[in-house]
Order: C-alpha cells, then sequence, then structure tokens
C-alpha cells in the first residue's frame, strides 16, 4: 500500500479524478435515479400495485401502451393479475435496494469490527478469526444462501439475515488486510505513546483510514447482494410473494414468456441489470481513483 | 506431503460434521414433517402414532446419531413424494446435473482462455476493453435473467433452440448422457452457455491478471533474450505459471455451479438434481431436502479437498506452509 491519497479523506482532487470518466458519471447519475425512484416511490407511482383496491383482473396481461378500460394509461403494460407493471416496478426497485443496502451495512458492520480486532489484537484472536472467515469464503455465497432459506423459509428480515451471512467474511477479510498495514503506521505508535485507548485507536484512528477501500468493497457488495437476491427470489426462495423486489417479479413473468408476453420480465430484468452495472462502474471507478489496491 | 494431506483431511471431515449437525438441526427443528403426512381427520393418538413412527419423540440428539448412522449407511431417508430413497433419486438425476457443468467448464474454459490472453498480451487495445466490459458483466449479471433473454431470443423469437427439457439419451456405461447425441447437444447448448457464464469471467480476469505478473517476470525476460520464439513462451512458460491459480479456482468453482446449476435448471426445466431440490422445497419434501444439502456439501468438501491436493502438488511452497494472507 504504497498510495497517498486512500490515507487521508478523499481530496477535492479525487472527486475531478472520479469525474473524468464519462461511464462513472453515467452510472452515478443512474444509480441515484433509482435510490430517488426508490425513496419516494409511493409519490411518483401511478398506483400503488399491493393495494386489491386499485388493481383490476379486466386488466391483466395488457401490453405497454395500452389504456385500463377505464381509460387509465399502462404505459409498461400490466401483469397477469392486472398489476401496472410501472408500479410494481417502482416498488420493487425500493425493496430491491432496501434489501441490498440494509443487508450490505450490517455485514459491512460485522465484517469491519471483525477485521479490525483481527488486525489489532493478532495472535491467535487473528488467527481463530481469519480461520472462520477463511471457512465461509471457501463456500460459494449461493450454496450457503440457498441452505440458509431452505431451513428459514421466505421473508425480508430472512432473506437480509442470509445475505448477512455470506457478506461479512468479504469486509472482514478486506478490512483487516487494511487495517493491519495502517495498525504498524506512525500515527499508530504516536496514539499508544499518548496512551489512548484501544477502542479510540481502532475506531478513531486505524477506522477512518479503512473507509476509501470499505467504500469500494462496499458497493461492489451490494451490487452482488442485489443480484442474489434477485436470483433467490427468482427462484421463490426470498421473499415472499407480498413484497416483490425485481426478482420476483421477473419470476412472476417467466411463466408469460413462451406465449410472448415478454414484458412482464423483461422490462423488471432491464432495471435489475441498469442497477447492478451501474453499481459496479461504479466501485470499479472509486477502485480507480482511490487505489486501495484491491 | 503426507503430514499436509492428513491435516487437510481432518480439516475436511470437521467442515462435514458442522455442515451436517447445521443442515440437520436447521431442517428438523424448525417446522413440523408431522402435518405432511397428517390427514385432516387426525387426531391425537393418530398424530403420537405418526411422532413415534418418524422418530420424533425421541431426543434430537438421539435423532441425529440415528441420522448420522443411516447416513454412513448411505441412507437419507424415503422421499415423501416420491417414495423411494431420497439417494437413488439423487443418482438417478446426477448424471444430468454433471453433464451440464461439465460441458460449463469445457465452454469456460475453451472460450476463456484465449480471451484472457489476448486481454493480458494488448492490455491497452480495445479489444482487451470489450473483453474486459464482457467479462464484468457476464461475472455480474444475474444468471437467470441471461437464460431468460436466451429463452426470448434462441427459443420464443427465433425458434432455433428448445427452451426446456433434456434431449434425446444413450445408455454409456449404465449413465444416461446426452452428449453424444444431436437432440442432446441441441437441448444442452443454451443451459450450459448460460452456466459456463461466470466461471468463463472468472478464467478470463484470472489469465489476463496471471499474464501481466508472469510476462514481465525475470524468467521470461531470460525465455525471450535466449532467442525461445514467442510462441513457445506463450504455451510452455507463461501458461504453465497462470495455471496454477486458474485450477485452483475452477477447482472451487465447480461446487458453485453445482450451486448455479439450481437455477440454470429451474429455468430451462432440465431434470437434475437442482430442479428436483426446488420441486423438493415446494411440496416440502424434506427428506429430499435434507438428502441434497448434505450431498452437496459432502461434494464440496470433498472438491476443496482434491483442489487443494493438487495446487500442493502443483505448487509446493503452499504444503510448506506459506499462508498466502
Amino acid at each position: 500500500m504504497s498510495g497517498t491519497v486512500a490515507h487521508t479523506a478523499p481530496a477535492p482532487g479525487v472527486w475531478r479524478e472520479f469525474f473524468r470518466s464519462p461511464a462513472a458519471i453515467v452510472a452515478l447519475a443512474t444509480f441515484s435515479g433509482f435510490c430517488l425512484v426508490a425513496l419516494f416511490a409511493p409519490w411518483i407511482a401511478p398506483q400503488n400495485p399491493y393495494d386489491l383496491a386499485q388493481v383490476d383482473i379486466m386488466d391483466s396481461l395488457l401490453p405497454p401502451g395500452s389504456e385500463s378500460w377505464t381509460g387509465a394509461p399502462y404505459h409498461l403494460g400490466t401483469d397477469g393479475q392486472g398489476r401496472d407493471m410501472l408500479s410494481a416496478m417502482i416498488y420493487g426497485i425500493r425493496i430491491s435496494l432496501l434489501v441490498g443496502l440494509v443487508s450490505g451495512v450490517i455485514a459491512l458492520a460485522v465484517g469491519t469490527v471483525v477485521g479490525l480486532v483481527a488486525a489489532y489484537r493478532g495472535g491467535w484472536v487473528d488467527t481463530i478469526l481469519m480461520r472462520i472467515v477463511d471457512l465461509q469464503l471457501s463456500f460459494p455465497t449461493i450454496l450457503v444462501a440457498l441452505i440458509l432459506l431452505v431451513i428459514l423459509g421466505r421473508g425480508v428480515d430472512k432473506i437480509i439475515f442470509a445475505l448477512v451471512v455470506v457478506q461479512w467474511a468479504y469486509f472482514a477479510r478486506t478490512v483487516r488486510g487494511v487495517a493491519l498495514v495502517e495498525s504498524v503506521r506512525e500515527y499508530v505508535d504516536a496514539a499508544k505513546g499518548l496512551r489512548l485507548g484501544h477502542l479510540r485507536i481502532l475506531f478513531g484512528h486505524i477506522l477512518p483510514n479503512c473507509l476509501p477501500t470499505m467504500l469500494v468493497v462496499a458497493t461492489m457488495q451490494m451490487a452482488a447482494a442485489i443480484s442474489l437476491e434477485a436470483t433467490l427470489s427468482f427462484l421463490g426462495l426470498g421473499l415472499p410473494p407480498t413484497r416483490p423486489s425485481l426478482g420476483l417479479l421477473i419470476a412472476n413473468g417467466f411463466d408469460y414468456l413462451q406465449s410472448g408476453r415478454y414484458w412482464i420480465s423483461v422490462l423488471p430484468g432491464l432495471v435489475l441489470l441498469a442497477i447492478i452495472v451501474s453499481a459496479n462502474v461504479l466501485g470499479d471507478r472509486m477502485r480507480d481513483t482511490l487505489n486501495p489496491h484491491l | 506431503m503426507t503430514e499436509f494431506i492428513v491435516k487437510r483431511l481432518l480439516q475436511a471431515l470437521l467442515v462435514l460434521a458442522v455442515m451436517t449437525v447445521l443442515v440437520f438441526f436447521g431442517v428438523n427443528v424448525i417446522g413440523n414433517p408431522v402435518y405432511i403426512f397428517a390427514s385432516s381427520e387426525c387426531d391425537q393418538p393418530c398424530l403420537d402414532a405418526i411422532i413415534k413412527d418418524l422418530g420424533l419423540d425421541r431426543p434430537i440428539w438421539e435423532q441425529y446419531w440415528v441420522f448420522i448412522g443411516n447416513l454412513l449407511q448411505g441412507d437419507l431417508g424415503n422421499s415423501f413424494t416420491h417414495g423411494v430413497p431420497a439417494m437413488s433419486l439423487i443418482w438417478q438425476r446426477l448424471p444430468a446435473t454433471l453433464e451440464l457443468a461439465f460441458c460449463a467448464l469445457v465452454i469456460a474454459l475453451t472460450v476463456g482462455l484465449p480471451l484472457g490472453v489476448a486481454a493480458g498480451l494488448r492490455p491497452t487495445h480495445w479489444t482487451s476493453r470489450v473483453i474486459m466490459g464482457f467479462s464484468m458483466i457476464a461475472f455480474s449479471v444475474p444468471i437467470f435473467w441471461i437464460g431468460l433473454i436466451m429463452i426470448i431470443v434462441f427459443s420464443v423469437s427465433l425458434g432455433w433452440m428448445p427452451a426446456v427439457g433434456r434431449g434425446d439419451t444413450v445408455d454409456i456405461l449404465g449413465v444416461d448422457l446426452s452428449l453424444f447425441t444431436l437432440d442432446g447437444l441441441h437441448h444442452l447448448a443454451m443451459p450450459a452457455f448460460t452456466l459456463s457464464l461466470i466461471m468463463m469471467a472468472m478464467v478470463i480476469r484470472l489469465t489476463r491478471a496471471g499474464m501481466r505478473e508472469v510476462l514481465f517476470s525475470d524468467y521470461i525476460k531470460f525465455a525471450r533474450a535466449n532467442g525461445i520464439r514467442e510462441r513457445r513462451i506463450l504455451t510452455l512458460h507463461v501458461m504453465r505459471n497462470i495455471l496454477i491459480p486458474i485450477v485452483t479456482v475452477l477447482g472451487m468453482e465447480f461446487g458453485g455451479v453445482i450451486a448455479f446449476a439450481v437455477v440454470v435448471e429451474s429455468i430451462f426445466s432440465w431434470p437434475g438434481v437442482g430442479k428436483m431440490l426446488i420441486d423438493a422445497i415446494a411440496v416440502l419434501d424434506r427428506p429430499l431436502i435434507v438428502a441434497y444439502l448434505i450431498f452437496v456439501v459432502i461434494m464440496f468438501v470433498t472438491l476443496n479437498l482434491i483442489t487443494d491436493i493438487i495446487y500442493s502438488l502443483l505448487d509446493p511452497r503452499v504444503r510448506l506452509g506459506g499462508n498466502s494472507s
């Protein structure tokens, strides 16, 4: 780790460097756009797709651009139950992003504490914690998540739990790696010389210097979590049908695919694609500008 | 060497033990299988009889020992829905899954390696950017989505490819394989390609990274200084060194491929073990679910073990205790 940038709070130059890539600007705009849509879903969506009073089975399976029999437009068509696809997708974005964000933040918190403690304490604590991390990482994420959800059943809390379980080890290993480098630097020696408490050194001095790396890993992991949630929901293992994420919407449309009613699956899929790719491009770009040698 | 293998073997057994505990207690403590057997007019004595019959009246530890005892004899109980031993169902479905996974592996290597080499040789060329972009998309986009698009394009719109099922099979040494019939290959192409994408992306990245590292090493400089032809340097000196991480990662990822096969098999209605699991979950066929999970864990731990051993044979530094982290 030789970068001078990574050890300070992002300097103005970092932002300028970040925006030098057109792809990064597009990705940032796309991703923030979806975040805004998720945040203001109830005010943006033309109808509440889960309020049965607003959904009419008479309007089921209408292609994009058609109108309901009462004259309301369905810009993106309707699904098998007559729900407006646009509204269903807006709410789906909300749930997908929520699951990805919440699981990412919890996993980040757990992984950070484990990684910091392992790096700072060293010795047998480090050995045991890292053995657990190695073991966890030796299993493919989808396998672990699959086993957990088969056991736990469906639910927002359950999928978040499963995603935390498969993600925390990545954060722990990354944070430990950075913290190991940081903990032998002069400023840590200086802090120790001032007889500051362990917790203060760990969280007040070492942690802030790990933040750029954590930000990059968190962005990438969030994209992976959203993708994994969509996959599990598609298999009918993730979220319950009452809280359809993008993955579940795609699964619903899968039944109509063979009959040429492509929009029910393809449109939520395109949104999912845009979210995941933009998050990955963002993460890539942040890694390049913050240069944390990942 | 022996010490290394024994140590790894013990580690693998420990992981297996932990996983059986997790799966057994997970599936058996949560939920009550009695109600699957009981009809609606089943009264308390009838329920008790079912509980006794399933051995659920005994302490959970005792149940676990019975389960382990049966497991060691290869008996994982009868499937609720099929009424036959769960293991026999898995053996029956496994060739289809393995065939799919094997083809995916072959596709990933035959496409991924050359692309990775090309990207590594000329990292700033526009072809490299396209290759790396493709690798990022293949790696990050959920494969069920890619499978779906392939069905829409090649089956529904163009009508070139069958969207569901496995084609004709031929009996080879007692195993039904579709790899050797035209119809079979026709059915196999889309699912195998879909499944191969993640591995392909990984092969491309690893090959490129390996190329960048190895090409600047001293022994390549010396090989070039000796006037050895570029082609020979690539195939002999470079390839040999970048294959080590690729073998390891692919070995470890093969378990992941079996897990991802669940997704691909569901999309393409491929009659393998993954599709079986999803069907079993839908009807709460607990013995079949447990059998599948235990089977996958055993297979995965074994694969990890074999990869570790092969790796240590290829690269002696590993068994000499050099911890990479």
